[in-house]
């Protein structure tokens, strides 16, 4: 009795002491986790460590911990992605490959719910979080404290889906846990409930970064600021962010029937019982669409700026590319039925989604034309955030067919779950979203740090990630078109898909070489950060236009000793033009945060909950949701939440 | 192995791309669609390649070192560019509209194709094998479905547990095969032949084995087919149905003489009502 109190579901058994890659995994894990422990008691950096990050409310911080956590993500999301690759090598014929199905079926879903909600989405907050208040103008975002929180619930998320690496199985269902599979009947395991849980809470994170972008953007531009003189970046950031909005409730509502349907044996999603699971399928992908949306609109924006401040030009067609993003804002809500033509609505039905997913490459065709035309007279420096930006260009437009290809209904019949879909968003999303990240993080990391990262090493990174691209996805276009479907656990000799699954692995090896370049990188410019050819002096490395590189870097905590005022779009670059130095001396008090815990508490908590809820722990149930409560309270009669930094508080700071 | 693959990899990639079953397909509704995905990538490439050419030219046009290229540092504007950027994917998305309109009705799975009587199949996506019912044949078969070559064939498909895509390549795309739904595909095999059949969408650890053999062969191989299945010892009634619903992987080739000729109706039927008929057996 007392131990079902406690412990719920969960007993030893749950830990697969006899699989040795798991074993493997987790003791990698627990040896890290313990490393950072130990050497956090050795150099006495517990205080330091609170003090400066877990409790911190600065934009760029919080910034900083979304991108490490989206690295370490990265890391486990690629581990999933070699490991497919190698079993898909290696089980031909009589061979099984050495994952057995209900292991690689793990996998496959663990790599995309990694990828999507634990790489891609962290990247983003991050990149936003740093570089959107500074473009803007502004001293933080509209609620500090809510953004804290907002990282500590995705931080909780990710934690679980690690946990379940070890302490029993994640979801082997396919990313988007579709149901009847889903339903306990034939997932009866934690699996699904963790995949649930962890959704859940980054979910909601998600959710509440949305609204806090939102609100700083349409709330805490500085004067002069109007919103056809925002940059670009700051644009798609609100057009995703709205997107963010809208979709994840849609998300966190659908998860919350399933989970009814698991729990509480109801029948939203069954086969039997009055149960649809076509609704789940609808409802998931009325998410699902916009997702995707929401992660390249910022990655267009971030070539916007690059490309503009490499070529040294405006971007050409301001206006155009506005109303572009804001129409494909628009129109990813009503195109989420191309993701299941098959499933048996009439011609009509599938005709109206089709074309109304063609009309989607209107606007970004135009895009595409824009960044092309801002090279056109320019003068072109191919620094790394560059090469990045031509890199995508070419490889995006290919994406684009095969997105348009099968937005044809009855070419998706053909190729719909085949290794042509895989290879098609993975060319949108490595070749869009990786690639625009991957090249915001070189641009933006001076601003962040005070020195630049070593160029040569990011250049051979970029042609490694280029290549290995195109060696690893181009023979998963051509195996789809042979009849090779998605997460195939082995496969026939007489298919002939082998040399190019070999071919792909290669691709994979490639990848893996780039992303080592780029932790070397990481490495040495650390090392020489003090360096003259790596340090920052000006806060202006690359000749940007744009705001946040009129102030000092690593950029100032409080960001604006003076708040900038602006007459024109590329308002720095105007600056320079007429000769004004911008001012960094403040000459009155500036209204600040205060550090709080509370976030990182009710994180804590919320991945407790989420845990109990997955092993149905009622203790923890109850302990978790009382933390979560009283930090609510606490937090709510904390009036000391903000303070004034005087003149010369800022300048002894210096 | 591999390495003798590797050694080979030019020529297999070569011969492979020649291989592709989709783009040799053997069915009038597979050809339809192959002639509309290549369509498509030329309609598209006219776009696409001029973009990927001059992103490279301008690149290199352009460069800071080439002093010979103009540079204009304030230039962001032409009317005459945008209404090119906005023209020309608007007409081909206007002509690939159209396209689409048209072949999705033509090509919609559940439109018989002509006035041929056609040989009606029920489907049904066991975990994880397929069950092939004839009903007027009185016959059903597991993993293999035979038919003959030049007539319409029509399938009504259902499934029992998790959700999976019935398809055959070769001769047409795919339709899902849901529980306690029934969806319905219409295929003409016109060639004599054995082609793959796949489950199309992930359904459980034993997914990756969900093949069957679709046997497209003349009318009078067909018939005399058709006797033999008849002939066979075991029968298809709905407790041997409820024993093979039991997950199972690689099945092999099984003949039923059809003893129930409801089995479909009720697999669907039964989760939208309580069944004594199900119950019972």
């Amino acid at each position: 009795m007392l131990e079902k109190l406690l412990f719920g579901k969960l007993t030893l058994d749950a830990i697969p002491f006899d699989n040795v890659i798991i074993m493997g995994a987790g003791a990698f894990m627990l040896g890290a986790f313990g490393l950072i422990i130990f050497s956090l008691f050795y150099f006495k950096k517990w205080t330091w460590l609170w003090k400066e990050w877990l409790t911190s409310v600065d934009h760029k911080k919080i910034g900083l911990m979304y991108i490490m956590l989206a690295f370490i993500m990265l890391m486990r999301g690629f581990t999933d992605a070699f490991m497919m690759r190698l079993q898909q090598v290696m089980a031909v014929g009589e061979s099984a490959g050495y994952l057995h199905a209900e292991h690689y079926d793990q996998i496959f879903t663990a790599h995309g719910v990694i990828m999507i909600f634990f790489m891609a989405m962290p990247f983003m907050f991050g990149l936003i979080n740093i570089v959107l208040p500074l473009q803007i103008g502004a001293r933080d975002v509209a609620f500090p404290y809510l953004n804290s929180l907002s990282l500590w619930l995705t931080v909780a998320a990710a934690s679980l889906i690690n946990i379940s690496l070890v302490v029993g199985d994640f979801a082997a269902t396919g990313w988007l846990a579709y149901p009847p599979l889903s339903e306990i009947t034939y997932s009866p395991g934690v699996g699904v409930d963790y995949y649930i849980w962890a959704l859940q809470i980054s979910g909601v994170g998600s959710l509440l970064s949305a609204i806090n972008f939102v609100v700083t953007i349409l709330k805490m531009r500085c004067p002069g600021m109007t919103l056809m003189r925002m940059p670009i970046f700051v644009w798609t950031v609100l057009c995703s962010m709205i997107l963010v909005v809208l979709s994840f409730p849609v998300l966190t509502a659908t998860l919350f029937m399933l989970f009814l349907d698991r729990f509480f044996g109801m029948h939203f999603f069954t086969a039997d019982m009055g149960g649809n699971a076509m609704m789940y399928i609808n409802l998931i992908w009325i998410w699902g669409h916009p997702e995707v949306y929401i992660l390249i609109l910022p990655a267009f924006g971030i070539y916007s700026e690059i490309v503009a401040t490499f070529c040294r030009k405006p971007l050409f067609g301001y206006n155009t590319m506005v109303w572009a993003t804001v129409s494909i804002t628009v129109l990813s809500f009503i195109v989420w039925l191309h993701h299941f033509f098959t499933m048996g609505s009439g011609a009509n039905v599938n005709a109206f989604f089709g074309i109304a997913t063609m009309v989607i490459a209107i606007p970004t065709g135009a895009k595409v034309f824009n960044w092309l035309f801002t090279m056109y007279r320019g003068s072109i420096r191919f620094s790394s955030p560059m090469l990045w930006t031509i890199g995508f260009m070419v490889t995006f437009v290919i994406g684009g067919m095969t997105g348009v290809l099968l937005a044809v209904p009855t070419v998706d019949y053909q190729v719909h779950n085949s290794l042509f879909l895989v290879a098609h968003f993975h060319n949108a999303i490595i070749g869009g979203v990786v690639f625009g990240y991957l090249a915001g993080f070189t641009y933006w990391f001076p601003k962040a740090f005070g020195f630049k990262l070593n160029e040569p090493l990011g250049k051979a990174a970029f042609w490694c990630w280029l290549i290995g691209f195109y060696v690893a996805f181009m023979p998963l276009y051509a195996l789809g078109l042979m009849g090779m479907t998605r997460r195939l656990n082995h496969y026939s000799v007489e298919s002939g898909w082998q040399p190019l699954l070999v071919v792909a692995g290669i691709g994979v090896l490639i990848i893996a070489a780039g992303f080592a370049l780029q932790v070397l990188q990481l490495i040495i410019s650390f090392k020489n950060r003090h360096h003259a050819a790596y340090k920052d002096v000006t806060g202006d490395p690359w000749d940007g236009r744009t705001l946040e590189w009129s102030i000092p870097s690593p950029a100032p905590f409080y960001n604006f000793a003076v708040t900038p005022e602006v007459t024109t779009r590329d308002a720095f670059w105007q600056q320079k033009q007429t000769g004004l130095k911008p001012i960094n001396i403040a000459d009155e008090a500036i209204h600040m945060p205060k550090n709080t815990g509370v976030g990182f508490v009710i994180g804590l908590c919320s991945g407790a909950f989420g845990f109990a809820m997955t092993w149905q722990m009622p203790a923890l149930i109850a302990a978790s949701l009382l933390g979560i409560v009283i930090a609510m309270i606490a937090r709510s009669f904390d009036m000391h939440i903000d303070y004034y930094l005087t003149p010369d508080a800022i300048q002894e700071s210096h | 192995m591999i390495k003798k693959n590797i050694m080979l990899l030019p020529l297999s990639l070569f011969l492979t791309a020649c291989h592709s079953v989709m783009l040799e397909p053997k069915g009038m509704i597979a050809i339809a669609e192959k002639n509309v995905l290549i369509t498509a990538v030329i309609l598209m490439l006219l776009v696409v390649i001029p973009v990927i050419t001059l992103t490279l030219v301008f690149a290199w046009r352009y460069r800071e070192g080439n002093k010979k290229a103009t540079y204009a540092p304030n230039w962001s504007h032409s009317n005459w560019i945008e209404t090119i950027c906005w023209t020309v994917p608007r007409a081909i998305i206007g002509v690939l509209g159209t396209i689409t309109w048209i072949s999705t009705h033509q090509l919609d799975p559940y439109r018989s194709l002509n006035d041929a009587e056609p040989l009606k199949i029920q489907a049904i996506a066991l975990e994880w094998k397929w069950l092939f019912i004839y009903p007027e044949e009185k016959i059903a078969t597991v993993n293999y479905v035979q038919f003959p070559v030049n007539r319409p064939v029509r399938f009504l498909i259902t499934a029992e547990g998790p959700m999976n895509s019935f398809q055959i390549p070769a001769l047409a795309g795919q339709i899902y095969a849901m529980a306690g739904m029934q969806t319905k595909l219409h295929l003409i095999a016109n060639e004599i032949g054995d082609y793959q059949g796949i489950s199309a969408n992930f359904s459980g650890d034993g997914f990756s084995d969900m093949m069957f053999i679709a046997r497209a062969s003349s009318a009078a191989e067909y018939a005399q087919w058709v006797k033999t299945a008849q002939h066979s010892k075991t029968q298809l009634s709905l407790t041997t149905y409820k024993k093979l619903m039991q997950p199972s992987t690689k099945v092999a080739v099984q003949y039923f003489a059809l003893a129930n000729k409801e089995i479909f109706n009720l697999a669907i039927m039964k989760s939208m009502m309580p069944m004594t008929e199900w119950e019972n057996a």
